[in-house]
């Protein structure tokens, strides 16, 4: 076999080798805009993250937002509401997580990692932020002290949540869980 | 044959080129050398904010720009400001939006679209510069727009630049004398004079400048995706050129044989 | 399958063998694939692939489009500003779809002239070139809907131009152009019922393009001689021809990526050139712009459609003829369909027993004329209808019905054609025996 008979089928076969493998990168690059163009657009993209502006928020009042298709529930908790939350920290037997990302993913459901720090960075526990979505199937609770708990009440199933949104009674597994969220001036929080 | 045709059929293909070109009179428009022109073209980032600069303080009182959302300002390919810069020229110049839920106007967020602007009866701006045609093919052959490009913005600096001073009245309305505009005169007052505007970075404000300044950024208004096009173009031509060079070697090499026969017998 | 004796598809693995015995398909397509195909085509027989390339970016690009895009006439305009700017590549695919338009006419006029030029209409392909008249047609219609869609000013004007022309058909017109606009003028109705006319039309086309291939198998191609395929032996069909798969294949391949340099560099560097700047502006319709003009493509029979005016001779005569059911504009209306008739019946108007154009030298010449008169009329139907322009574009209709009608007809009878080669294998060893450096290159040949 000599080398010669060798070299004209090597060099055929690398220029349909070239010729196809440029030909799937063209086609590759042709067909990722396809499948790209399905990922949310840039308006969508956008609605990520959102300001919420809480300078008119009286304290025992709740603002609803609807961020990324669902409500938020921010409320400005009285000195009542906190002491009672904090209270009832013993109390906390059905989900022992704190649900808040901003806490970290292992915080205890106590009553401080529940809350948000103001714009200073003290967490007097008057600002909780969560997520308006019962975690047994999804309906909206009742807030302004619905339930035994003093917090809220999701009148589908009958879930109790305390002033901390904390599941105390009834079919929900799960605390109200808290959105990212952080204040970035003194009177804005951002979502998301 | 087909050759010959081809290349008749290539040329008289530009010169129907562009239907758009049986519209309008309308006066001379000078070309101007935008940043932006020609496959290497990129927007100026100051021109682009000189231009919002125009657009805010003057044109925004009658012409909305209601198709822009504004986070678009900070785009790195457009006048690239920075989000919280942003927020604060939202502030300072006020702008509201009409908000459907709440039935009433409240201030704009970065996630909105510029206002809209109907109550002069003046028209929006967002797709101004695409909307118009600067050049005029001889003939309505659409040559001068193959050369130079559609001219969109430079009909709008010409217009601005444009005003003769000749204003008439006409059935109850005061038009003001235009050498840019269809029919020579235009319901809207000139709207620049030199020196109105003080730009940050010190640059020439007399209203030939501030009239290319702003339609440099009405282009971006109009087309923001330029950049990103023009590199699309680069690199999907420069591919295929790759391609179409080894898919001509692939089929001469495929033929060769075949031709030989042909040849030798 | 075109009667041209081949080596037909044998199921070799137990696979294929069971699939075959149940659907013939891979068999199917195996032979359409290697059909054997005359040697010696040119580069215009490239334009089939371009066209079935065309056809498959309208319908990706289209279906992605109508992800985004809202079919009311509130929010159809804001839609296609929603894709130019939010939808992650939205402004390509939009841009790739309205000059894929542009790409598919450029094409379909090449191939339709390559077809007039070398008889490919002739028998017995009359059927061929048929389908390919409807295909024609569905891409006009399919084209002038889409237009509609980003309710530009130019798109809300050539509609009630366009719908306008069947308000002139006598009698029943006013209740056809109802029936179409779904009310007294283009709207909502009319918007909503365009989407879902040129979604659909897509895939009629590409229905139509397979019996459209399916006849032309079935014949077998032409080729520039016009000279079939000899198919008495196996032996002379190898000389004639070469299996499709890979020899033009890879042509047509080729082909296509040069296409598609020009292409790209028109999206990336010029993507409105074509298109018209009145169509950025949203439409009203109290506010008419100062010309119309449809999309160039259109532009040669928008000529035809505008030169029949009142004081035309032909007009006067037909108006007087039938008492004046038959007025300008609906004979202008007769015009410009009857100019695409014409085209239709050819096969049975051109009485020359010569197929190829090649051989026929005095049909060179009008052949020419045709090819310039038809860009004349596109750049005339651009252009205001008055003064020289309007004389122009009788005269390019006139001639356009004359080469069909008259000329064609004729010069069967008149024309002294040229001596054609007695084989394909002959015409093809001609032009690379003599000219010689074609066939070099410093592989040597497979054994």
């Amino acid at each position: 076999m000599s080398h010669a008979e060798d070299h004209p089928s090597t060099r055929r076969d690398f220029l349909y080798y070239a010729t196809g493998g440029v030909g799937a990168v063209a086609t590759g690059a042709a067909v990722w805009p396809l499948i790209n163009q399905m990922n949310p657009s840039a308006d969508v993209q956008a609605a990520s993250t959102k300001r919420v502006d809480v300078s008119s928020l009286a304290p025992g009042t709740q603002l609803t937002v609807l961020f990324l298709g669902k409500p938020i529930f921010i409320r400005r908790r009285t000195e009542e509401e906190i002491a009672q939350g904090r209270a009832e920290d013993g109390d906390i037997t059905v989900d022992t997580n704190a649900r808040n990302p901003n806490a970290g993913e292992s915080a205890s459901a106590a009553d401080e990692n529940r809350t948000l720090a103001d714009f200073s960075g003290e967490n007097t526990g008057e600002w909780l932020v969560m997520w308006g979505v019962c975690t047994h199937l999804g309906c909206v609770p009742l807030g302004d002290g619905a339930g035994d708990f003093g917090g809220w009440f999701c009148p589908c199933h009958g879930s109790h949540y305390d002033t901390a949104g904390r599941i105390r009674r009834g079919p929900a597994p799960e605390n109200l869980p808290v959105p990212t969220a952080a204040f970035v001036d003194e009177i804005t929080i951002l979502l998301g | 044959m087909f050759r010959k045709l081809a290349l008749t059929a290539l040329t008289a293909f530009a010169l129907a080129g562009t239907p758009a070109l049986a519209a309008g009179e309308g006066g001379h428009v000078e070309n101007i050398r935008f940043s932006f022109d020609g496959p290497f073209g990129t927007f100026d980032q100051n021109q682009l904010q000189r231009g919002l600069q125009v657009y805010t303080e003057v044109c925004a009182a009658c012409h909305g720009l209601r198709y822009v959302p504004i986070r678009t300002l900070s785009d790195e390919d457009g006048p690239g400001i920075p989000p919280d810069q942003v927020r604060a020229y939202i502030e300072q110049n006020f702008i509201e939006v009409w908000d459907e839920d709440l039935r009433d106007y409240r201030p704009a967020t970065p996630e909105d679209n510029f206002p809209a602007n109907d109550a002069a009866g003046a028209p929006d701006l967002s797709m101004m510069a695409k909307a118009r045609l600067g050049f005029h093919g001889p003939w309505g052959t659409g040559l001068n727009s193959l050369v130079n490009g559609i001219g969109g913005p430079e009909y709008i600096a010409a217009l601005l630049s444009g005003y003769n001073g000749h204003d008439e009245e006409m059935a109850g309305t005061f038009l003001y004398g235009n050498d840019v505009f269809p029919g020579g005169l235009i319901s809207m007052a000139p709207p620049l004079y030199d020196g109105m505007i003080e730009f940050n970075d010190g640059h020439p404000n007399d209203v030939h400048h501030m009239a290319e300044d702003v339609a440099a950024f009405l282009m971006w208004a109009a087309e923001p995706q330029m950049m990103a096009r023009k590199r699309m173009g680069f690199t999907a031509v420069i591919l295929l050129l790759i391609l179409s060079t080894l898919l001509y070697l692939t089929n001469k090499r495929l033929w060769a044989p075949v031709k030989r026969a042909a040849k030798e017998s | 399958m075109s009667g041209i004796p081949h080596d037909h598809y044998e199921p070799k693995s137990n696979a294929e063998k069971w699939l075959h015995r149940r659907l013939p398909v891979v068999g199917l397509l195996y032979d359409t694939l290697m059909i054997p195909t005359p040697k010696n085509l040119n580069w215009m027989w490239i334009w089939g692939i371009i066209l079935a390339f065309c056809l498959v970016l309208q319908i990706v690009t289209g279906i992605i489009l109508v992800m985004h895009y809202t079919p009311h006439v509130d929010l159809a305009f804001a839609s296609i500003e929603h894709i130019m700017r939010n939808v992650n590549g939205g402004w390509a695919i939009r841009y790739i779809h309205m000059n894929g338009a542009s790409l598919f006419f450029i094409a379909v006029y090449l191939h339709l002239f390559r077809g007039l030029y070398y008889g490919s209409y002739k028998a017995p392909r009359e059927v061929t070139w048929i389908i390919g008249m409807l295909i024609y047609l569905a891409m006009m219609a399919t084209a002038f809907m889409g237009y509609v869609l980003p309710w530009g000013q130019m798109s809300f004007w050539g509609a009630t131009v366009i719908t306008g022309l069947f308000g002139a058909i006598p009698f029943i017109g006013d209740s056809i152009q109802t029936w179409l606009l779904g009310g007294p003028a283009v709207d909502n109705a009319t918007l909503n019922r365009f989407l879902s006319l040129h979604y659909l039309l897509p895939f009629v086309i590409a229905g139509l393009v397979i019996v459209h291939i399916w006849a032309f198998h079935h014949t077998g191609n032409n080729n520039p001689t016009g000279v079939e395929v000899r198919r008495s032996s196996r032996k002379e069909a190898d000389a004639d021809t070469l299996p499709f798969w890979p020899y033009f294949v890879i042509k047509d391949v080729f082909a296509l990526a040069v296409v598609l340099v020009a292409f790209f560099a028109v999206v990336g560097f010029m993507p409105n050139f074509l298109g018209h700047p009145d169509n950025y502006i949203e439409a009203n319709a109290l506010a008419t712009p100062a010309h119309i003009v449809p999309e160039w493509y259109f532009l040669p029979f928008y000529a035809i459609l505008r030169a029949f005016t009142n004081d035309v001779w032909v007009v006067i005569a037909a108006s007087w003829i039938t008492g004046g059911i038959v007025d300008a504009k609906f004979f202008g209306v007769l015009a410009m369909f009857g100019a695409i008739a014409v085209m239709a019946i050819v096969p049975w108007l051109d009485t020359s027993s010569v197929r190829s154009g090649r051989y026929r030298p005095m049909f060179k010449w009008w052949f020419a004329l045709l090819c310039i008169d038809f860009m004349v009329l596109m750049w005339v139907g651009a252009r205001p209808a008055e003064g020289v322009y309007s004389t122009i574009s009788l005269i390019g209709s006139v001639y356009w019905f004359a080469y069909f009608l008259v000329i064609l007809p004729l010069l069967g009878i008149f024309e002294k054609p040229l001596p054609q080669p007695a084989t394909i294998e002959e015409d093809f060893k001609e032009h690379y025996g003599k000219s010689g450096s074609n066939g070099d290159t410093a592989a040597t040949p497979a054994e």
